[in-house]
């Protein structure tokens, strides 16, 4: 019976999506209309050839609910390998503009495949990774099946689909042009109702736990949900022009846009890459290093402290705009103040080696972490430096904020990902050991000196161009034009897509890592199968 | 008053005073309450309990 209720309503989203795509007012609606019918119409064959076969009654209750998460294993480590060779390309468009096609202009040139490369980045690799691992952590720190039977799957597969129609979406034109949060509105409200599936998902997981107390991984990885709920409605107050097109008008404008949008901006950076990320660090690394984290009360301060300061910091990107000065002030102090919680949880993730700190020389999964914790402690000490006025005034609109950016991405979120990856896959397909530790040694190697070949770069182009867009003559003119600054830093673009390149290429050996490990590693003995009838 | 004056002296005297305490009582809580020690040293070791499988129904125990 449910089945048939499924397979209606999979017919008619085919068929009003089609009638969609007939009408629309722009290509990115008509293709995204396009893939929402063929996704439908996937599922509804899907669960056709499912209806009227017959069904053994399972008993699940005593197994943890992996399918999603091993799907999602393999989906994070596609998108990411996705995400970062759009930015190699992206890097030599800055480097070589001849790269920039003119068959391939409004679709493949810099402008349209930035957007692609940070939303692949952050949302497809990151947000993958999240609800992946969240899902991971949740089952096994409440010690209870996922709740909500195949909700988990609607999730799952429900965020793939924001990322295939934002991702088609953006390389069309059809964009709110807001940073972090392009997506059209018809994105945005289906975003929207798979995030509600998820907050259930993991909220009522957590409520049917076995396990008295709520381990501190699940506090991070809830207040990422719930705020990432709450930035994503309020930033994308929109009124669509047509329902047919794929153009809205925002709600708000001028610098209160400009203030909800980094609000929005920097708590994406500060619940998604962050508070949810350190969900990750708090399983991840003590399960790697076998003992538990190095003080459960420091996590816990940490954890309030981080929510209640980062929610602030936002306005310290709208120094000397239209943003009254108080609230610019405002997002300067909290910034600088984060930079304490900030490293109190810093400590408590390194300070967890201790007694163990012999494993950084036997392990590379946790040289991974480890180097992916130091990362995070030192873009956390140049984030909030880089807040402050004066320094703004010199970092501002330069490479240093993209070096800053890719420090924390390619080294915090990235390599604490790179690590829970090569400690989930031989857990989930059940085998001993990786494929090959000497390569997680090469994906280590390659991404470090690639992350520091890119940083580096960045702080020389981005300070040189700062003190060269300040520079006057006696008279108070300035001396360089733009076009001087962008020919200075030609070098420097060119080290940044090696740095890239070089990231890529570990990424890409930790595929075949991967995918060897589960063809070829040996297996041990299942353990998750039966309920035990005692 | 205009709303945003109203919200903006709120702001900054009793909700700015409700936050600081809170935040305030819980690292007082987290760091003195008796037994949180005991607690934590306890509940730190979540991640190395179950790994492998949800624990057992509470009656399926006693049974």
């Amino acid at each position: 019976m449910g089945n048939y209720i499924k397979l209606i309503v999979f017919g008619v989203i085919v068929l009003l999506a089609l009638i969609a795509a007939s009408y629309a007012r722009d290509v990115a609606y008509m293709v995204n209309a396009l893939e929402v019918a063929l996704v439908a119409a996937v599922a509804f064959i899907w669960i056709l050839r499912r209806t009227d076969e017959p069904v053994k009654k399972v008993d699940l209750s005593g197994e943890y609910m992996d399918g999603p998460i091993r799907i999602g294993v393999a989906l994070t480590a596609f998108w990411g390998v996705v995400g970062f060779l759009v930015g190699v390309i992206i890097a030599f468009q800055l480097a070589f503009p001849q790269l920039n096609f003119e068959w391939a202009q409004g679709y493949l040139n810099f402008g349209r495949l930035r957007p692609l490369h940070t939303s692949a980045v952050i949302f497809a690799f990151g947000g993958t990774a999240l609800i992946t691992t969240s899902f991971y952590i949740v089952q096994r720190t409440s010690a209870a099946r996922l709740w909500g039977g195949n909700l988990a799957w609607f999730v799952f597969w429900g965020y793939q689909l924001v990322i295939l129609l934002a991702a088609t979406g953006y390389l069309l034109g059809a964009t709110h042009g807001k940073e972090y949060a392009e997506p059209e509105w018809y994105v945005d409200w289906w975003l929207t109702i798979v995030w509600v599936a998820y907050l259930l998902v993991f909220v009522g997981t957590i409520m049917k736990r076995k396990e008295p107390h709520i381990y501190v991984a699940n506090w991070f990885l809830l207040s990422f949900i719930i705020t990432v709920a709450m930035l994503h409605v309020v930033n994308n107050l929109a009124i669509p022009v047509s329902f047919f097109g794929s153009k809205s008008v925002q709600v708000f404008s001028g610098v209160q846009d400009a203030m909800t949008q980094w609000w929005y901006g920097h708590n994406a950076v500060g619940f998604f890459l962050t508070a949810g990320f350190l969900g990750m660090m708090y399983y991840f690394v003590p399960k790697q290093a076998e003992r538990p984290v190095f003080s459960y009360k420091l996590s816990i301060i940490h954890f309030w402290a981080l929510i209640f300061i980062y929610i602030w910091a936002g306005p310290h990107h709208l120094h000397y705009t239209a943003l009254p000065d108080w609230a610019s002030t405002l997002g300067m102090v909290f910034s600088v103040v984060l930079w304490m919680p900030s490293w109190g949880g810093m400590i408590n993730g390194l300070m967890t080696l201790s007694g163990a700190w012999d494993k950084l020389r036997t392990d590379p999964v946790i040289r991974m972490m480890v180097i992916s914790i130091g990362f995070y402690g030192m873009s956390t000490f140049e984030g909030p430096m880089m807040s402050i006025r004066a320094v703004n005034s010199l970092s501002h609109y330069t490479d240093w904020t993209i070096g800053h950016v890719h420090s924390g991405a390619l080294g915090w979120n990235g390599m604490i990902t790179f690590g829970a990856l090569y400690f989930l896959v031989p857990k989930l397909w059940n085998r001993e050991r990786l494929y090959s530790l000497s390569l997680v040694s090469w994906h280590f190697w390659l991404a470090t000196i690639g992350i520091i070949l890119y940083a580096a770069a960045m702080w020389v182009t981005g300070i040189m161009e700062g003190l060269m867009w300040r520079e006057v003559d006696a008279n108070g003119f300035l001396v360089n034009s733009f076009a001087d600054t962008v020919a200075a830093k030609f070098p420097m673009y060119v080290v940044r897509g090696t740095g890239g390149l070089l990231f890529l290429t570990g990424a890409i050996i930790m595929c075949y890592n991967l995918w060897m490990t589960v063809k070829r590693s040996p297996a041990v003995e299942a353990t998750n199968h039966m309920v035990p009838a005692e | 008053m205009e709303t945003y004056s109203l919200l903006r002296e709120f702001a900054d005297s009793w909700m700015l005073l409700a936050l600081f305490t809170f935040f305030v009582g819980m690292v007082l809580w987290v760091l003195f309450r008796p037994g949180s020690s005991k607690t934590y040293r306890d509940v730190a070791n979540i991640p190395f309990r179950h790994e492998d499988k949800p624990a057992p129904e509470r009656d399926a125990k006693e049974a």
